[in-house]
């Protein structure tokens, strides 16, 4: 199968998981994240299940297919994942399931990618400031 | 916890599991959200060789169909009413800066990175999580924002 088909098909695949699993719903994704009051553990389940398919996939192709090498642990990857939760704890959204919820063209989840991409944009303007 | 969902969360995550092994084993590529939507826009200097854009919009395309199929197919989808924009933006300028920064999502290194026992990763996922907790009390019940 050519690589924009696979690319396609997988994530059209993704994108129903993430349906199906609610993580889709930011409210539910807030249900987890807020452990106050009514908590809902089943993002916990959505991980596990995912985590337990890569774990086993994962074995089978990592001889054949070269992984990310980087083991370094430092300051931009600890800062870096903060800030990330502190955005995804106030909307409830990270990208994949932001990107699908889009597709409702409910006016938050596009104005959330925008701002999104726009972050992306600003990390990689200050980045190529500060290795100059 | 009435709103807790095993069944329908164990196996949408399975599918999410297997979309991930589907694009590393046909792509060669890992399924990081966050670096994919990113290297759409990267400059062409940055891209990892020819189609590098390319698959990666294919890639975003197929989560946005996944959305429209859901809709199509009559399938609930919870839309939330009343949550400000100017917090969505403001959320979604941290998401976007804080992945790009710490080189990965809730897919990239969580996923992704947990699956092929990355310590980096599980470093990651370990604050953002913390972080995404804290994010949501102080949003909700010390800031008030109806989220």
């Amino acid at each position: 199968m050519n690589a924009l088909a696979s690319a396609l098909g997988a994530g059209f695949l993704f994108g129903i998981g993430l349906w199906v699993s609610g993580m889709a719903n930011p409210k539910k994704v807030l249900g987890f994240l807020d452990v106050t009051g009514d908590w809902d553990a089943s993002l916990m389940l959505v991980m596990g299940g995912a985590v337990a398919v890569t774990l086993a996939g994962f074995k089978i192709y990592k001889t054949k297919i070269p992984m990310p090498t980087r083991a370094d642990i430092d300051f931009p990857l600890a800062a870096g994942a903060a800030i990330f939760g502190i955005g995804w704890g106030i909307a409830g959204y990270c990208p994949g399931p932001a990107i699908t919820a889009a597709s409702t063209l409910s006016t938050e989840s596009i104005v959330f990618v925008g701002a999104m991409i726009a972050g992306g944009y600003l990390h990689r303007l200050l980045d190529k400031a500060a290795t100059r | 916890m009435h709103d807790f969902t095993p069944i329908s969360a164990l196996i949408g995550g399975a599918l999410i599991g297997l979309a991930s092994v589907w694009l590393l084993a046909a792509n060669g590529r890992i399924a990081g959200v966050s670096s994919i939507l990113h290297g759409v826009f990267s400059p062409p200097e940055a891209r990892q060789g020819l189609h590098d854009a390319q698959w990666r919009a294919w890639f975003i395309s197929g989560l946005l169909l996944a959305g429209l199929a859901w809709q199509a197919a009559g399938a609930p989808v919870p839309l939330r009413a009343g949550f400000p924009l100017g917090w969505a933006a403001a959320a979604g300028l941290l998401v976007g800066f804080g992945t790009r920064m710490s080189g990965g999502c809730t897919s990239g290194h969580g996923v992704c990175g947990l699956g092929r026992l990355s310590a980096r990763s599980l470093v990651a996922v370990i604050v953002f999580m913390a972080a995404g907790m804290v994010a949501a009390y102080v949003t909700r019940h010390v800031l008030g924002v109806a989220s």
